[in-house]
């Protein structure tokens, strides 16, 4: 039934060797030399020639030859006889090769030496016929050694292995290079709000409506109170006058700083802590605290509760530790591994803990949501350095509470102000210099998967897809943008100034990731916008919506007063719990007891469950066990086994995609039938043809598969230790009583 | 007053058995909730307009599967309670007054209406009198079936040797067997495999000419018997397909079971008596294990799941592994047909629990009409009923033995495996989760005939005339149970990936009892509305209307609507 599909599909027989490398006979590239595209600023270290790269499908001996380079930005592996132009993948990265692998994205090397996998670090004594790297987005290369000379082989790998592994000087980042080196393009129109200005953090409270409470300050100007604080912030309102002195003691700690309002007034804050050993500054707080009771406080119906993220949520330590095992699950050496892994998942999965951590912020991020939704309470979030966790819930708590961070750019601002001008260390974090393993966690990565889940529980209510967070999440990986290579605003401020000086030319520019030209085609880029949103409802509905809210604000406003009665004790008590918090002892049950806390919570998420999801107003994750799902396109995309060909989300896109072309169309005739004026073209929409012939994995699978055969598991059983008995039973001549 | 409020709605022919008032249900996720019991001879209906919007539970007394008494202590004066254990993976519990008087009355009822058959009385199919528009008993006629395969060609022959379902019981009448295979022979074959279930053809491949063909296990015996007929008629099955030389029979049992069954007169093929013929076993368990992990499932799922060990309790169950196990047993049966070219034969005892299983599935992948409505209706009928899937023995209608061991929700795993196709191809069937879900519903309800009885011998003589069939009630509102990302892969097979990775729970179906597990129109988003766009535009477009300002609003649909029979909580 297939011979059309099969037919249409001519073999390419130049591209795969079906041989195994020792039979070759090695042919030299005929003349043609094979060169690597480099970037402006891109150095090439070291090449080996005839590398033999196995084709990962099948685990046989399957493969090309080709040259392996190692550069100061990637290691590239360039085939000799380059495919075929059909073979074009549609979703091409313009920065990134399909056999490129960024020095950061190298996640670990292996040699095999007699058929024995070792980890290759530091320095080698003896070098593997076989080289295998695993990178960060979940690729695995295979690379055979055995026909390359050993003078190249040693190059090559101890150069790998050198320019991947060993600590890097912040300057010696390929960004420098390469915006030293890039011409300088004129800064292109982005409308992602950067943050790094006094005038985007003031629309942003007049976006929120905080502005009646809150203040943009410009006390960091040149650093002078804390290199960790962006350039502006938001705090209190006459905040800082009452207590200016204390924040320069205290280089910026405990200063509550505003990452959003609710639409009924409530704001959501953050705190960086006091460092536990600092005692004396116990002899602050009532000053302090007096301060943030003033102003906050001050409107006799609010409340603050606070809530300790370190002793709430799991450490950065049990993140890292999570996402070791997780990611171990996704790197497959063949397709005998993967039904290996098939068998046992979900043991496999249920030990690495990584869906449990998610399920545990998201349900966090709820628990806030229903205090500042429901109980018009402010939470102020207090984290170490305030840059961890405490982005991750404000981030989520934003996304679920306001549908401007589910359009792009909205997310893109969002990204901005909680993480990248936040002070997110995202050097450390993704240990880019190869410094410390210690500091170490893969917190964004976390909050991308979170963000993930909810995409994939309501993909209506998001401007982007799940592609968009998969290349995001590749981004974090590619020196060329500055946006995730920095610990904090003030480390890329000083940095940038200092290369400007040196470099004697016209200060250059870094590039940020939320330019996606940069990395996709127009074509490609579409496909990070999901076809399925649900525009913004017409304006006459929000009028609506308003004047709801405003009677529920009546309403609701003495119920909570009456609530928070003894206002200044009730304050009292909760000072005692944050002196003795910012003491370091840790309590861990805070302000509500928690089976006050928990029942609230309860009644807040089933209620909501209960109505009709409206995509652009509140929306809460189903955090039943069940509802956390593996990001099937990040972690399998490149596993051959795990393709459905015509299956996927991706066919009912493709579907989508379709009618709304006809919509368009028809759309476009009657328009021709009616003035006679020509009508301007419609938006291009990606063309998705022959559904039934994508690849689940869309846009990622570039490993095509070579056979329309079925993947079938290669080991299928476990022993049924306690249904042994069962088994054994009979149920071959069953008496039909009653039946005859 | 009240009791009228809180009457029960009734389908024609429904009649009212006892009505009581002040009874409590105790539901595990909104507590205990007082109103007004019904139950007719079809169903249990419990109504309360205390509840803002009120409460009702409307259960059909064919999913019971067990009723006790039981004493409970913390509701006052309602301390008398009946624990009901429902065969849709959940449990009800009632509580009532000691001294009302129809306390007994309520017991008595529910007994002899929930297990009309062990009480000598009729299902409630016979006397349900709803008219629909179209004739489900319409939709599968084996001859039309045949034809539209192709059937009869040069190689096979339709049969009428089993018209009188003597020389196979279970079998339909209307059978399809080689060409050149005489009466007489097939009499021999019967005589050697179990029950008389010989090899006839389930699907051939429209180019290839490769078939699959089902039956039973060869009654081996220790000894080893053989049965000359029983060679020279697998012979001919892969005779009749010019493409292959081999014959694969695929055993559904593990090895060293079909082996043991050797004793008990069963066995597998032996491989010196059938040349160029490959055996291959499957390795899926049995009925038993099968039973034990549904059971397993619904302790964790109902009426609470624990979230912090969600992984390892479904691991646990070992449910996705069996179904892991039969979608690659049916990939692995595809796979042989599409490339191989290659004839199978499978079996596995009877032929009639994992062979059903495995034929239908493997249709299903290799040929795309069995993924319209229409299509898998016929497939169900053809696979499933006419070939003796013991319907009345697995799911036990209207039978009050709990414990049965012949019990076993082997349909159920079927419609799971194709539940997971649709979530790994979600535009490659025309029918959506409503439709699989309202099969799996009256597969228990005896609302209609079209599950009652084991095989087509028993059906023939009364069902079509004094019931009503699923597919009348279906087929009379399509709408409701299309997909609307529907694309016709036409000739295009679909191999899902076996893979635990892909695998999931089927929440919908088997947690849907749980508030917080709301079922959800999540394959449609609320999107029908835009999909009809291109349909209105061409009729605004026929009658010449303006379309400046067309809307489209894809305004959240309420989620599953489910109709005037589905079963609500």
């Amino acid at each position: 039934m297939l011979s059309k599909a099969a037919g249409g599909r001519p073999a390419k027989p130049s591209f795969v060797s079906y041989v195994s490398p020792e039979e070759i006979h090695i042919r030299e590239p005929a003349g043609k030399e094979v060169n690597p595209y480099l970037l402006p600023g891109e150095l090439l270290l070291c090449e080996a020639s005839t590398v033999f790269k196995y084709v990962q499908e099948d685990g046989s001996n399957r493969g090309t030859y080709g040259k392996l380079v190692c550069t100061n930005f990637k290691v590239a592996f360039l085939g000799y006889e380059s495919a075929s132009d059909d073979n074009e993948p549609q979703f091409k990265n313009k920065v990134i090769g399909e056999s490129d692998i960024t020095l950061h994205c190298i996640d670990q090397i292996y040699g095999v030496y007699d058929e024995k996998k070792k980890s290759l670090y530091g320095q080698l004594k003896k070098y593997p016929e076989k080289l295998i790297i695993y990178s960060k987005d979940f690729r695995v290369f295979h690379f055979c050694l055995r026909c390359t000379k050993e003078e190249e082989v040693k190059r090559i790998v101890s150069g790998i292995v050198h320019h991947s592994q060993t600590p890097k000087l912040l300057k010696r980042l390929f960004l420098f290079s390469y915006a030293s080196a890039a011409p300088n393009s004129p800064d292109a129109k982005n409308r992602t709000v950067m943050f790094d200005t006094f005038k985007d953090w003031h629309e942003e409270l007049e976006r929120t409506k905080g502005n009646v409470k809150y203040e943009v300050v410009s006390v960091n100007e040149g650093y002078r109170v804390s290199e960790k604080l962006p350039l502006y912030f938001v705090v209190p309102k006459s905040f800082l006058k009452s207590v200016t002195e204390s924040i320069l003691v205290h280089q910026g700690r405990g200063i509550p700083i505003w990452c959003w309002s609710c639409h009924n007034g409530a704001a959501l804050l953050k705190m960086s802590a006091f460092p536990k050993e600092q005692d004396d500054s116990a002899l602050q707080m009532p000053k302090l605290l007096d301060g943030i009771y003033k102003t906050i406080h001050a409107p006799p119906y609010e409340v603050l509760k606070m809530d300790d993220l370190s002793s709430s949520l799991p450490s950065l330590q049990d993140i890292q530790t999570a996402y070791t095992r997780f990611k171990q699950l996704f790197l497959i050496d063949n397709s005998i591994h993967f039904w290996d892994t098939d068998v046992k998942w979900f043991s496999l999965l249920e030990s690495t803990n990584w869906l449990e951590i998610i399920r545990r912020c998201l349900k966090k991020s709820v628990e806030v949501v229903e205090q500042l939704e429901r109980q018009t309470t402010n939470v102020l979030l207090i984290e170490e350095n305030a840059s961890d966790l405490c982005c991750v819930i404000s981030s989520l708590v934003q996304v679920m509470m306001d549908s401007y961070c589910r359009t792009k750019f909205g997310f893109q601002s969002l990204i901005q102000k909680e993480w990248v001008i936040g002070g997110h260390s995202f050097l450390d974090r993704c240990n880019h210099l190869r410094k410390s393993d210690k500091e170490e966690a893969p917190v964004f990565l976390l909050f991308l998967d979170c963000v993930w889940q909810l995409v994939q529980q309501y993909p209506p209510a998001f401007e982007f897809t799940e592609t968009y967070l998969t290349v995001l999440s590749d981004s974090l990986y590619i020196p060329i943008f500055s946006t995730f290579f920095f610990n904090s605003q003030h480390q890329k401020d000083t940095i940038v100034s200092g290369e400007s000086h040196n470099a004697q030319s016209s200060p250059f520019r870094l590039l940020t990731v939320w330019d996606w030209s940069v990395q996709f085609e127009p074509k490609a880029q579409a496909l990070l916008n999901n076809p399925l949103y649900a525009e913004k409802p017409k304006p006459d509905k929000s009028q609506r919506k308003t004047t709801r809210f405003k009677h529920h604000r009546q309403l609701s406003l003495p119920l909570t007063q009456t609530k928070s009665s003894p206002k200044r004790g009730f304050f009292r008590e909760e000072t005692d719990h944050l002196i003795k918090n910012i003491l370091g002892k840790r309590i861990s049950k805070l302000i509500n007891s928690s089976e006050e806390l928990h029942s609230n919570f309860r009644e807040f998420y089933d209620s909501w469950h209960c109505k009709p999801v409206d995509f652009h107003g509140l929306l809460l994750p189903h955090i039943e066990g069940p509802e956390i799902k593996v990001w099937t396109q990040r972690y399998l995309r490149w596993i051959p086994e795990a393709q459905l060909l015509g299956g996927g989300t991706v066919a009912i896109a493709t579907k989508f995609l379709d009618v709304m072309e006809e919509v368009q169309k028809l759309q476009k005739q009657m328009d021709e039938e009616h003035s006679q004026t020509a009508p301007e073209d419609a938006d291009a929409v990606p063309t998705l043809r022959n559904s039934a012939r994508l690849s689940s994995l869309f846009p990622f699978a570039l490993l095509q598969r070579h056979s329309l055969k079925p993947v079938l598991p290669t080991s299928t059983w476990k022993d049924l230790e306690d249904e042994e008995d069962l088994a054994k039973r009979d149920d071959e001549f069953v008496e039909l009583s009653g039946a005859d | 007053k009240l009791a009228q409020m809180e009457e029960a709605p009734l389908y024609p022919g429904e009649s009212i058995k006892v009505i009581a008032k002040d009874v409590m249900y105790i539901c595990p996720f909104m507590g205990a909730i007082s109103g007004t019991l019904t139950v007719t001879d079809y169903r249990l209906y419990i109504k309360s307009i205390e509840r803002d919007p009120p409460f009702v539970l409307d259960v059909p007394l064919g999913v019971i599967s067990r009723v006790e008494k039981i004493v409970a202590q913390s509701h006052g004066d309602n301390s008398f309670g009946i624990e009901i254990v429902c065969k849709d993976m959940r449990n009800l519990r009632l509580a009532y007054k000691q001294e009302e008087q129809s306390r007994l009355e309520i017991f008595e009822n529910l007994i002899t209406r929930a297990f009309p058959v062990s009480n000598g009385l009729p299902l409630f199919a016979f006397s349900y009198k709803e008219k629909f528009p179209v004739n489900g008993w319409q939709v599968y006629d084996p001859m039309a079936e045949y034809k539209r395969q192709g059937l009869p060609n040069e190689s096979w022959k339709i049969s009428r040797i089993n018209s009188t379902f003597e020389l196979c019981d279970t079998y339909p009448a209307i059978l399809v067997v080689p060409t050149s295979v005489k009466d007489d022979d097939l009499s021999k074959v019967a005589a050697f495999r179990t029950k008389g279930r010989v090899p006839v053809l389930s699907w051939i491949h429209p180019e290839s000419q490769a078939t699959i063909t089902r039956c039973s296990q060869p009654l081996v015996e220790p000894n080893d018997k053989h049965c000359s007929e029983d060679e020279k008629y697998l012979q001919t099955i892969m005779d009749a397909n010019a493409q292959s030389h081999m014959l694969i029979i695929f055993d559904a049992r593990q090895n060293s079971v079909a082996v043991t069954n050797k004793v008990k007169g069963g066995g597998c093929e032996n491989k010196s008596s059938y040349p160029n013929v490959e055996l291959v076993f499957l390795d899926i368990h049995n009925i038993n294990v099968m039973r034990e992990s549904l059971r397993k499932l619904k302790e964790i799922v109902y009426p609470t799941i624990d979230e912090d060990r969600w992984l390892a309790n479904i691991d646990s169950t070992h449910w996705l592994e069996y179904i892991k196990m039969l979608l690659t047993g049916a990939v692995r049966i595809a796979d042989k047909i599409e490339s191989g070219k290659t004839s199978v034969v499978v079996h596995c005892g009877d032929g009639w629990d994992r062979t059903a299983q495995l034929t239908s599935l493997a249709m299903l992948m290799l040929d795309s009409y069995y993924r319209t409505i229409k299509g898998f209706e016929i497939l169900i009928e053809k696979e499933w009923i006419s070939f003796g899937h013991q319907f009345a023995v697995r799911v036990g209608h209207g039978d009050d033995d709990h414990a049965d061991a012949e019990r076993s929700p082997i349909f159920l795993q079927f419609i799971d495996c194709v539940w997971q196709m649709t979530r790994q191809f979600p535009a490659a069937f025309e029918f959506n989760e409503l439709f699989l879900v309202t099969i799996l519903d009256h597969l228990y309800s005896c609302l209609f005939g079209t599950f009652l009885f084991n095989c087509e011998q028993e059906r023939v003589k009364q069902i079509s005339t004094k019931t009503v069939s699923l597919w009348s009630y279906v087929n009379s509102q399509l709408d409701d149970f299309t997909n609307p990302f529907y694309v016709n892969y036409e000739h295009h097979v679909l191999y899902p990936v076996a893979s635990l990775n892909y695998l999931e729970l089927w929440v919908n179906y088997y947690v849907r009892w749980n508030p917080r597990m709301r079922p959800q129109v999540r394959q449609s988003w609320g999107l029908m509305p835009l999909l009809l766009v291109p349909s209105l535009l061409l009729t605004c477009a026929h009658w010449g209307f303006a379309s400046g300002n067309l809307v489209l609003d894809p305004s959240p649909e309420s989620p599953a609507s489910t109709g005037p029979h589905a079963l609500s909580a």
